[in-house]
């Protein structure tokens, strides 16, 4: 006999500090490359995100100049599932918590 | 080549015999080394069972593959974050399967649409950002391989080994970045 192994864990933290980690919501990063075109990486952004040209143009600037810029955030689903969509699309991009 | 222009939903370009040998050449290479890191994929009983594939949980030791199939984390080189290994190796085991999908079927798509003859290419739009997404892996490929910087100048010293494969990486970035802008809204 067995029973359904519980889809959602709900784990009572006890150090507040750890209950803050779990609150922060996740980060998609686009990190700059050498080889990617700029008018690609907008282009990626619009298509992806829906981003409007001036949105999409500003952070891939950001990219450019600062070296990353954080592109979207939110659960650590969706993040996932964008990172998953700028590697199809050959862009450099991975994930963190907020800190 | 002449640039590509959009009419509508077709997207057209023209290459010449020698371009599409260059172009398809390079797209069957890279579509090669995927397929085979594909193949190196985990074979498991539960896999076929559940239809649920797992790829490979380690990053690729070949430059140019880590740089096609990246890490879902950024790993600090000296001392990674346990935890963060743990969970690219498992988000790598996840999407791999599908990221190689992808891959390779935007250069059968490329391989497909181009005629080893050259001429016009008519592209439908789902087929024009096969071909993006393809021409940005290649010059992935050979940025990497030829150790391509920001500031790249347009041409090597001709004692640069690398200097005639420059040449090709720069043609493609054109010809990658007039489609971008025929695509572009």
């Amino acid at each position: 006999m067995t029973t359904p192994v519980e889809q959602e864990r709900t784990q009572p933290e006890a150090v507040g500090e750890e209950v803050a980690a779990e609150d922060r919501p996740w980060q998609t990063v686009v990190w700059n490359d050498p080889v990617n075109l700029m008018s690609y990486v907008t282009y990626v952004f619009q298509k992806l995100f829906g981003f409007s040209r001036d949105h999409a143009t500003k952070l891939m600037l950001d990219v450019h100049h600062k070296g990353k810029a954080i592109v979207t955030s939110g659960t650590k689903d969706k993040v996932e599932a964008d990172v998953a969509k700028l590697h199809a699309a050959g862009l450099w991009a991975t994930m963190q918590r907020a800190s | 080549m002449k640039r590509w222009i959009r009419d509508g939903d077709v997207v057209v370009g023209r290459l010449d015999r020698q371009e599409a040998a260059v172009v398809r050449g390079l797209v069957s290479q890279i579509q090669d080394m995927l397929l085979a890191r594909a193949e190196e994929a985990p074979q498991d009983e539960l896999a076929e069972l559940t239809g649920i594939r797992t790829g490979s949980s380690e990053a690729p030791d070949d430059p140019i593959l880590g740089r096609l199939l990246p890490d879902f984390h950024r790993l600090d080189d000296d001392a990674p974050d346990p935890d963060e290994v743990n969970s690219a190796a498992a988000l790598r085991s996840l999407h791999e399967p599908e990221l190689l999908d992808h891959k390779t079927g935007a250069a059968e798509t490329v391989l497909r649409t181009c005629s080893p003859d050259g001429g016009e290419i008519r592209l439908t739009i789902a087929e024009a950002e096969a071909w993006m997404s393809s021409l940005n892996d290649v010059r992935l490929a050979l940025g990497t391989a030829l150790d391509v910087t920001e500031d790249m100048p347009e041409e090597l010293p001709p004692e640069d080994p690398r200097s005639p494969h420059l040449g090709v990486y720069h043609w493609l970035t054109w010809v990658q970045d007039t489609l971008v802008e025929a695509m572009s809204p």
